[in-house]
């Protein structure tokens, strides 16, 4: 009895662990666990495929990444993110603007819809494209009067990313703007600030870490996309993105190659990571400090709230 | 005439958040816009920014028609409950930003933002950003941004919603102090009475969508229009009596009641300073039990409860309370001054009743 009483007094156990009040032994059973778990399917193979890539060699590696199917596929990969970025930031923030600050009917379908492309297969955005504008598709007739080519070509791979990403952005901004509300974009308006600079100046300053955030995600995201883009591409080597050319060689039981250049999109994983990791250490610093949060009143610096007296103007 | 609503009436789809108001303020006035939440107030605020339009009525700021001006042109101030300042803007671009808007000279901005830093006390804080901010400074930072354009009116949203009640009673004096300064046509909303009663020049009541009652603090507290006035403006004692013989009666408590018919239901409201208590049990007419004493400050309230269970509020001094040394639990007698017969709700009120000789009641009524 003593000893127990004794035992909750020490200032090690001052913090409630109700909860967390597992013996070592399970303690370190579920660490050892998770960090097999990390080495076997995380670390090990990662290490591997570098090991493979440097086997033959530091020149073997440059020359696998400076051949032109691999500098083309770099160069597709670039493409299409440069494309799709851009159009996702502009359909995130208009989700993102007409969910949060409107009320219309079908509101909670669209919230569902963004949704869709984090449910639905890959394979099944691929061949919807093929449906709409193949050449046998609804689209096709019109497609190839004017001569166009979408499925099996670039554009085909940028739609296919498109909607693939659609909801990196608009996830990112739809809690951020809700909890944010409208009385900062009210105050502008009845300080005579037209619609387009209160977004300009009062709405996109203040979801700007947000949108960074959701247009990294979107940018990884369209750059590893492979399901989708596989289906609408035409497979020729140098019409290919990076992942598809990874699979490709591969394929065609060039192991070192693949390897190679795949540790290429790891590698820009790991940028795309620690860039994330920075700015939630960011967005988090700043809202620690209640920058994003709605206005509760903070008493702090030691600032005197008796001094109100108004100074006359003279 | 700086506003004036006329019969204006605003519908949120079935919903009629206010019904058929007209009121004018005048220039330089200091109006308080005082309900229950859910009264309108805030509506009829919003209607008067640009930011809410009526739907049925006509609205005049400074003789102009302002229905159909939209909000970014009516060079109206408004400060919202929340403050709602631009977080990711320092205090100095937060107040200049309306300036900004307005594309003004730089060296102007900077004069009208310094002079306003001065007028409210913000020196020195220019530099900093909304979250660095304790509450009643970024109210007055709020107040400081709603002014630099120097606008026709000033409205303010809850102006003491978000801070605690220490600091409350400091803002109060403060901006009763600011607006005579300035002198700028203040409306205000409020749902708390006392904030309104020491801060407005007049008060106007809402409640449910209705303008209740418009006139001076004093006003509506002694001459309330009906009995949703009289009960939300301070405290009133209400009770529920029935007539017989001419007599309201409930419990041991009674109160004339000629020229109304027997069986009635009657309703009876007195202040708790019309309540007058004396330790002698035997002194007044009613007798009860000191329940309890609330320590209110410089004023107490006492609950007694009469034998047959009824709880009367009264009111006084500290000093009348050592007078009479009183206690929690003391059997004690007491008498009521003043009263009103209470219409059902909506109906014009009568005027007060003033007991001179309480021993009018006599014994045995």
């Amino acid at each position: 009895m003593a000893r127990s009483i004794h035992r909750v007094l020490t200032p090690a156990n001052t913090r409630s662990r109700r909860g967390a009040d597992e013996s070592r032994l399970t303690q370190w059973l579920l660490i050892g666990i998770a960090a097999v778990f990390v080495g076997l399917f995380l670390v090990l193979p990662l290490v591997s495929m570098f090991y493979e890539a440097f086997r033959k060699g530091p020149r073997a590696y440059i020359s696998a990444l400076t051949q032109e199917s691999t500098l083309d596929s770099i160069r597709y990969t670039l493409t299409i993110a440069v494309l799709v970025v851009p159009l996702n930031a502009l359909f995130g923030i208009a989700a993102a603007w007409a969910l949060t600050r409107f009320q219309f009917r079908g509101k909670a379908l669209l919230t569902t819809l963004i949704d869709l492309p984090f449910a639905i297969s890959p394979v099944v955005v691929g061949v919807m494209l093929i449906a709409l504008f193949g050449y046998q598709g609804w689209l096709g007739p019109w497609l190839r009067a004017h001569d166009l080519k979408v499925v099996f070509a670039l554009p085909g791979m940028v739609l296919a990313t498109v909607f693939v990403t659609f909801p990196f952005v608009a996830r990112e901004l739809i809690p951020m703007m809700q909890s944010q509300g409208t009385e900062p974009e009210q105050a502008a308006l009845t300080l005579g600030a037209s619609g387009w600079q209160v977004f300009w100046h009062v709405t996109l300053p203040s979801i700007k870490w947000a949108l960074l955030y959701g247009l990294i995600l979107t940018t990884a995201r369209a750059m590893g996309e492979f399901g989708a883009v596989f289906v609408v591409s035409n497979r020729i080597a140098g019409e290919m993105p990076i992942p598809l050319w990874v699979d490709n060689l591969n394929a065609d039981h060039r192991g070192s190659e693949a390897f190679a250049v795949a540790s290429l999109l790891a590698f820009l994983a790991v940028c795309t990571l620690t860039l994330k990791a920075w700015l939630e250490s960011r967005h988090q610093h700043e809202e620690a400090a209640g920058l994003w949060t709605t206005d509760s009143p903070v008493v702090n610096s030691g600032e005197s709230e008796t001094a109100f007296t108004p100074h006359t103007p003279s | 005439m700086s506003i004036e609503l006329r019969h204006i009436s605003k519908r949120f789809g079935d919903i009629t958040a206010v019904r058929n108001i007209s009121f004018t303020v005048g220039e330089g006035e200091l109006v308080g816009l005082l309900g229950p939440s859910g009264g309108g107030k805030t509506t009829v605020l919003r209607m008067i920014a640009g930011l809410e339009t009526p739907t049925e009525g006509d609205l005049f700021v400074r003789g102009r028609r302002m229905n159909d001006v939209p909000v970014q042109t009516r060079n109206i101030g408004f400060v919202f409950q929340g403050y709602a300042l631009f977080k990711t803007m320092t205090v100095f671009d937060n107040i200049a930003f309306g300036l900004r808007i307005q594309k003004q000279r730089c060296a102007d901005i900077a004069a009208r933002v310094e002079e306003l830093v001065k007028t409210l006390g913000l020196e020195g804080l220019e530099r900093r950003f909304p979250h660095q901010l304790s509450g009643g400074q970024r109210q007055r930072v709020a107040i400081a941004r709603a002014l630099a354009p120097k606008p026709n009116v000033l409205l303010l949203d809850e102006p003491f919603g978000a801070v605690d009640a220490k600091i409350r009673q400091e803002l109060r004096e403060w901006l009763v102090q600011l607006h005579d300064e300035l002198n700028i046509t203040t409306v205000f909303v409020t749902h708390d009475q006392e904030e309104a009663m020491e801060v407005s020049n007049r008060i106007l009541i809402f409640s449910r969508g209705n303008l209740e009652q418009l006139g001076t603090p004093r006003e509506v507290y002694e001459q309330p229009r009906n009995e949703f006035v009289a009960r939300f403006i301070g405290v009133m004692n209400v009770l529920e009596m029935t007539v017989s013989g001419g007599i309201a009666r409930l419990g041991g408590l009674s109160f004339p009641a000629h020229g109304h018919s027997e069986g009635q239901t009657l309703r009876i409201g007195f202040r708790p300073y019309a309540v007058q208590v004396s330790m002698s049990p035997n002194e007044y007419r009613h007798q009860a039990i000191l329940k309890h004493t609330y320590f209110l400050g410089i004023m107490l309230r006492l609950e007694l409860e009469t034998p047959d269970g009824l709880v009367v509020r009264a009111r006084m001094s500290k000093e009348d309370y050592a007078r009479l040394k009183l206690e929690d639990g003391m059997s004690v007698s007491f008498q009521i001054r003043e009263y009103r017969v209470l219409a059902r709700e909506g109906e014009i009120l009568t005027p007060e009743v003033s007991i001179a000789h309480p021993t009018v009641l006599g014994e045995g009524i």
